[in-house]
């Protein structure tokens, strides 16, 4: 505690580049993601494809990817840009599945009703599918999130700054407390986005907790109807 | 002879490698009038109803509404330009019920203040409380879904409505109380309205013209439902109309040569004996049916059966001598007062001389 008090700037400061570097890739993975996975949705053939590669990609040791990229890229060893690319694939990788999942979790009539009423492609996809996708759409934002924060304390090793630094300083200097603070600093900072990204869900799906009476009113019997039509006619007179 | 708003010519669907799923259809719709597409299942209603706002595009023949091409239009534009409504509702779940109602004039640029106002007129003109817009469709029922889904699709004032099987996924009830609305709304609206149902008891209840489809999509009748039901044109229509034609033909003879007797009634609670020697009708203080008492039975109240009103037709008059435990069907006034009961054999000696009279004008 006295050292973490000691060094709560550098903690904070490790923490705000380990955010960044987690965040950035989230937000691009989930802007190259949309678009590939409404276009090779469509097509089974692509999709299947996507799925495959996709999964593949996942399964590239992340060490690996931080050391080949700097050559591929034309970027020194120590670049943040390496990191943010590598952890973007990661990101495409688990959220293009996502995104298909959550386009397919759009019921077709309600495509059918929106082209019925004259929508056109892109305002449909734009008002009525993205919208409708975003439950399952966060689901998956949440586990990138998460991978995210984790993956980036590996790029330590390389050097570039980040929480995970806490492990690789300990370490090396059989200090068990750094590596503690790092631990919990990095679970907070998992929690912490996790919460907010809940939060965010909430706000922009206001409609997935109004209360439902839908769904059994099907069968409604005729009586309610009828109570509903008295109603009225009351408010009319 | 009505003028023609939509005109089929020699239209022809064929999905690859199959069967056409409509086969040369030609047909025009009057303007104004409900014209109902009824077929058994694959026999190319729903897919004729599509095709009028290009969400299937014929391989061959045309198709004009109000004289032009369906083609010459901008898919987009023309689905502006006919209200759409189908069986789930088809309601955005994540819009209030009046962003719903004010979809279509929103894609035609009207500002959304003007367009949720116009929205909150029609929630009333479906019958439907404005307390309601506030809500998302999730909140409520079934049937007040379909009439949001009715409100959206008159929202622009289009012409053309189409609906395809909208009234089917709810309860028989409410399926009635909505057909009854569906008419009363054509009544100051006069669209041009094509309804596609599977259910032939629908089509003739709100079709001025039905068309009946046989499966691989040719149109095997297109006539008043009236004629359907008396003069079926085949063996295959004569048996998708089914058993009870005759029964519902009457629906289209109004009972008026009915007689109506005056009836024994009692005061539901007041003591008038507890043994009666013959059939009494029970009445709550305003004069209004509430059942039966019958001899020997300890003045127990037994339900009654179905009721005839002013105006309604043999069907109803029949239905009500046949569904009341004592034989007589009970006739009501306006006010749901009762004012007396038809006898059975009556309706059919009734219903026996509209049929000579029919003969004897042909």
């Amino acid at each position: 505690m006295e050292w973490f008090l000691a060094n709560s700037p550098m903690v904070f400061e490790r923490a705000g580049q380990h955010l960044v570097l987690a965040l950035v890739p989230m937000i691009l993975g989930l802007l190259i993601s949309i678009p590939l996975a409404q276009f090779s949705r469509r097509h089974s053939a692509l999709r299947q494809l996507v799925a495959t590669v996709s999964s593949l990609l996942y399964t590239i040791p992340s060490l690996a990817l931080f050391i080949i990229l700097p050559p591929l890229l034309g970027t020194r060893i120590l670049d943040p840009l390496n990191v943010i690319v590598a952890l973007t694939i990661y990101a495409v990788a688990l959220l293009v599945r996502a995104a298909m999942d959550a386009f397919d979790s759009v019921d077709d009539d309600l495509r059918q009703a929106a082209v019925a009423m004259g929508y056109k492609p892109a305002a449909r996809f734009l008002q009525i599918d993205l919208p409708l996708s975003l439950p399952v759409m966060f689901a998956g934002l949440r586990v990138v999130s998460v991978s995210n924060i984790s993956l980036v304390s590996v790029a330590a090793l390389l050097g570039v700054g980040n929480l995970g630094m806490l492990f690789t300083d300990g370490l090396q200097r059989n200090f068990v407390t750094e590596v503690v603070v790092g631990i919990i600093a990095i679970l907070l900072l998992a929690l912490v986005m996790d919460a907010l990204l809940v939060i965010l869900e909430r706000v922009l799906t206001p409609w997935t907790r109004a209360g439902s009476i839908g769904t059994g009113a099907k069968a409604q019997s005729g009586a309610e109807f009828l109570a509903d039509a008295k109603v009225h006619a009351g408010a009319g007179s | 002879m009505a003028e023609a708003m939509i005109e089929f010519q020699s239209v022809t669907k064929q999905y690859q490698g199959g069967q056409p799923a409509v086969d040369q259809l030609s047909m025009s719709i009057d303007r104004g009038s409900i014209t109902v597409f009824v077929g058994p299942s694959g026999c190319g209603k729903t897919t004729s109803l599509r095709m009028i706002n290009r969400m299937v595009e014929p391989t061959s023949g045309t198709i004009t509404v109000g004289g032009r091409d369906v083609t010459s239009v901008p898919a987009a534009e023309l689905r502006r330009s006919m209200g759409y409504v189908m069986q789930s509702s088809g309601l955005m779940p994540h819009r209030s019920v009046v962003d719903n109602i004010a979809t279509v004039p929103r894609l035609n640029g009207v500002s959304k203040a003007d367009a949720r106002k116009r929205a909150e007129e029609l929630l009333d003109v479906v019958g439907l409380d404005p307390s309601l817009g506030k809500r998302y469709p999730s909140q409520l029922s079934g049937g007040q879904q379909q009439r949001v889904g009715v409100a959206r699709a008159l929202a622009a004032d289009p012409p053309v409505l189409l609906m395809d099987e909208p009234f089917s996924a709810v309860d028989p009830v409410v399926r009635d109380e909505l057909q009854q609305e569906l008419l009363r709304l054509q009544r100051d609206l006069a669209k041009t309205i094509v309804f596609v149902t599977h259910d032939i008891d629908e089509a003739t209840v709100l079709g001025d013209k039905v068309a009946v489809f046989a499966v691989g999509g040719k149109l095997a009748q297109y006539a008043t439902p009236e004629e359907i039901l008396r003069a079926p044109a085949s063996e295959f229509v004569a048996s998708f109309v089914g058993r009870d034609r005759g029964f519902r033909h009457l629906g289209f003879t109004t009972a008026d040569g009915v007689a109506v007797h005056p009836v024994e009634t009692v005061t539901r609670g007041g003591d008038a004996g507890a043994h009666p020697d013959s059939w009494r009708l029970v009445v709550d203080e305003q004069q209004r049916p509430l059942g039966w008492e019958g001899p020997g039975l300890d003045s127990q109240l037994i339900p009654g059966g179905s009721l005839f009103r002013p105006g309604d037709t043999l069907r109803r008059a029949l239905d009500a001598a046949l569904s009341s435990p004592s034989g007589l069907g009970v006739a009501v006034d306006g006010d749901g007062k009762v004012a007396g009961v038809v006898k059975g054999a009556e309706v059919l000696s009734v219903i026996e001389s509209a049929r000579r009279a029919r003969q004897g004008a042909l």
